[in-house]
């Protein structure tokens, strides 16, 4: 059981952590976020592992694991 | 033994200088008529064991003078005027990020490549800052292979002191010709007092805040009040750091300015004048910028006219009409392209005006 | 539930103002990281060079100065002979490394200075609008290559790196790519090896990372991660060139 926040904010919607996240527990919002862009949610916590993946990747660094 | 004087040509005087003040940092680039000053620097710095790189370039020599700056080391590099207009992106930047350094220009003829003999024509390029942007360099004149070692010496407690970039503007005369130094007297001088603490040099950031050294300032207005306090420092350099020789300035018909290598013979034709009683008196700027502007618009108030010589097709002249204005006549006397100007040929100039 | 992966110390709680799915921001974490794990904050210099990454210095949490376009390796070298026992490393563009700053970069790698670059190769010119930079690929369209950089016009792709290995005083040199999660952790351990090389004394040490620029690349950043792949890694495959 693990989980990742995501600083939407922050989040400029390059979808690495995305392309990357080998669970497909991440995925763009609906909504548009302050800088007008859908960020990455993460969307299923019984999938996530905790691999980092998604944060080691992410350019903005708006991502973190907990596991 | 140890002996008061000894004998050094102004190059070589120049590094010594510098290492009185404690530099322990040159980078340089082999360009004549400097070659001596770096020469005796790689020598001197293996001997104290500070730093002496002989960079790829005078870009690169003056951008290592820009890293020691930046981590707090007194540093100095030197070159000859093409070499000059090189570091003017160095000097430029050095200005931009409020950082102490010294740099030598020991002028030969130009423009372009030019030739190898003594010269003044770099004035412009020295007092106007130089490179690009809104700023000064302290500019310092040495007549004397004494007086090159003196300047050097101080332009250190300068630079450190203003945080910019100090210039020693030599030429190809003084720095090949050999005179007694007194390097005790020289050491005697407080040099040590203008040496200040530097907060804001980049160490690593041990118990404090980091630091940061940058000429970049995109934010609205930074870049604005930045060139302001930098333009206040240079009003109190104006108001404090003044430097002139003169001699009978206040009571003379006929004022002859000249600095460095022109400064000599200007100094000379007085003494000569004055023996065949002539009314002839001399103002030799030792800083160009800032420019004693105040003693040359008094003198100019009882002269009847100025003589100015160069040894170029008239720089400083710029800065005299300047300070005087309208309120005498204006007379000029140079030779460009690494020519020097003859002393007899001055004195008969000094005989025509004076009777005339 | 404990936090497995956060913020570097080393690095600002700032936003960045590179664009997105541009490489600088991997990058800048990675040297942050790297630096708060060998305990080397309070000892670090910085320098961060003219293009893109200029405002490094906001990013970053310990002192950072910044170079005229080139110069970087000048001033490091300055800095490092002054305060030889300082983690002193430069951050540098294509331009800036492989254009105007050659010579600078040539001679402070065949002098060893002890400094390691971090140098992040995307092919392009980010900051002045996406013009062609020396490591641009053949046939790629620039600003100032619309039809497609030319061989008989533009010249080829400048492999510096490879260049650079040929010098004595260079130790270590390593191409890695942040494409990749993979890719992302052995830059990492590049950078860590560059810097441990540096505080060893061994000598001059760089690591040129692949980085993407989808803007400058006119495509989106997940196009941008196959460009790499497909493209980049054919003109400049990823390993360590020097010090095997």
């Amino acid at each position: 059981m693990a989980k990742i926040t995501i600083e939407k904010d922050r989040c400029k919607a390059c979808e690495f952590c995305i392309i990357y996240c080998k669970k497909g527990a991440i995925k763009l919002d609906k909504k548009l976020n302050k800088r007008g862009v859908h960020p990455a949610v993460f969307i299923d916590p019984d999938k996530c592992t905790g691999c980092v993946m998604c944060a080691i990747i992410c350019p903005e660094c708006c991502i973190e694991v907990f596991k | 033994m140890k002996r008061d004087r000894i004998l050094m040509c102004g190059n070589e005087a120049c590094g010594e200088g510098a290492v009185i003040a404690g530099c322990r940092f040159y980078a340089g680039y082999p360009i004549t008529p400097q070659n001596e000053l770096t020469a005796y620097m790689a020598k001197r710095m293996l001997e104290l064991g500070g730093t002496f790189i002989q960079a790829e370039s005078e870009l690169a020599a003056i951008n290592m003078v820009f890293g020691a700056s930046v981590a707090g080391a007194r540093a100095m590099t030197s070159s000859s005027s093409p070499g000059i207009s090189l570091k003017q992106e160095g000097i430029s930047y050095i200005a931009g990020c409020g950082l102490p350094a010294v740099i030598v220009n020991v002028m030969r003829g130009g423009p372009g490549l030019g030739n190898i003999a003594p010269s003044q024509a770099d004035y412009f390029q020295a007092t106007r800052g130089g490179g690009h942007g809104d700023y000064r360099t302290i500019v310092l004149a040495p007549a004397s292979v004494q007086e090159v070692v003196e300047l050097t010496r101080d332009a250190f407690g300068l630079a450190d002191e203003y945080r910019m970039p100090v210039m020693v503007l030599s030429d190809g005369m003084l720095g090949q010709m050999m005179e007694p130094v007194d390097l005790v007297a020289a050491n005697k001088a407080e040099v040590g007092k203008r040496s200040v603490e530097k907060p804001w040099a980049l160490t690593g950031c041990k118990d404090r805040e980091p630091n940061m050294i940058r000429s970049l300032l995109l934010k609205s207005g930074a870049l604005e009040d930045w060139n302001n306090e930098l333009q206040a420092r240079y009003k109190t350099i104006e108001e404090k750091e003044v430097r002139y020789e003169a001699l009978h300035e206040d009571e003379s018909d006929l004022i002859i300015i000249g600095y460095g290598t022109c400064g000599r013979i200007a100094k000379s034709c007085v003494e000569r004048a004055r023996d065949e009683g002539l009314s002839v008196g001399m103002i030799r700027p030792i800083t160009l910028w800032p420019f004693p502007k105040d003693i040359v618009r008094k003198a100019a108030e009882k002269a009847k006219a100025i003589l100015v010589v160069e040894m170029s097709s008239g720089q400083m002249i710029e800065d005299v009409q300047l300070a005087i204005g309208e309120r005498c006549k204006i007379e000029f006397y140079g030779r460009p392209g690494g020519a020097v100007p003859e002393e007899d040929v001055i004195f008969e100039k000094i005989r025509t005006l004076v009777s005339g | 539930m404990d936090k497995v992966f956060t913020r570097p110390n080393s690095l600002r709680d700032a936003e960045t103002h590179y664009c997105a799915g541009c490489g600088h921001g991997i990058v800048h974490r990675l040297v942050a990281e790297v630096i708060d794990e060998m305990g080397l904050r309070e000892r670090t210099i910085g320098i961060a060079p003219v293009g893109c990454a200029v405002l490094a210095y906001d990013y970053w949490n310990f002192d950072v100065t910044e170079a005229a376009h080139g110069r970087t390796p000048a001033v490091a070298t300055g800095i490092k002979r002054v305060l030889p026992d300082r983690l002193v490393f430069t951050y540098q563009g294509d331009g800036d490394l492989a254009a105007i700053g050659t010579a600078e970069t040539v001679h402070a790698a065949n002098r060893g200075e002890d400094i390691s670059i971090i140098f992040v190769n995307n092919g392009v010119y980010g900051m002045t609008g996406g013009q062609m930079a020396p490591t641009t690929l053949l046939e790629q369209k620039t600003a100032t290559t619309p039809t497609g950089r030319d061989l008989k016009r533009d010249g080829a792709p400048l492999k510096i790196s490879e260049m650079l290995a040929v010098l004595d005083g260079a130790v270590y040199i390593e191409r890695t790519s942040v494409h990749s999660p993979a890719g992302v952790n052995k830059t990492k351990k590049a950078i860590e090896r560059s810097f441990q090389t540096q505080m060893d004394k061994k000598g001059f040490s760089m690591v040129e990372i692949i980085s993407p620029c989808p803007t400058y690349w006119g495509l989106t950043p997940r196009e941008s991660l196959k460009w790499i792949e497909e493209r980049i890694f054919k003109t400049y495959p990823l390993g360590v060139i020097k010090g095997k």
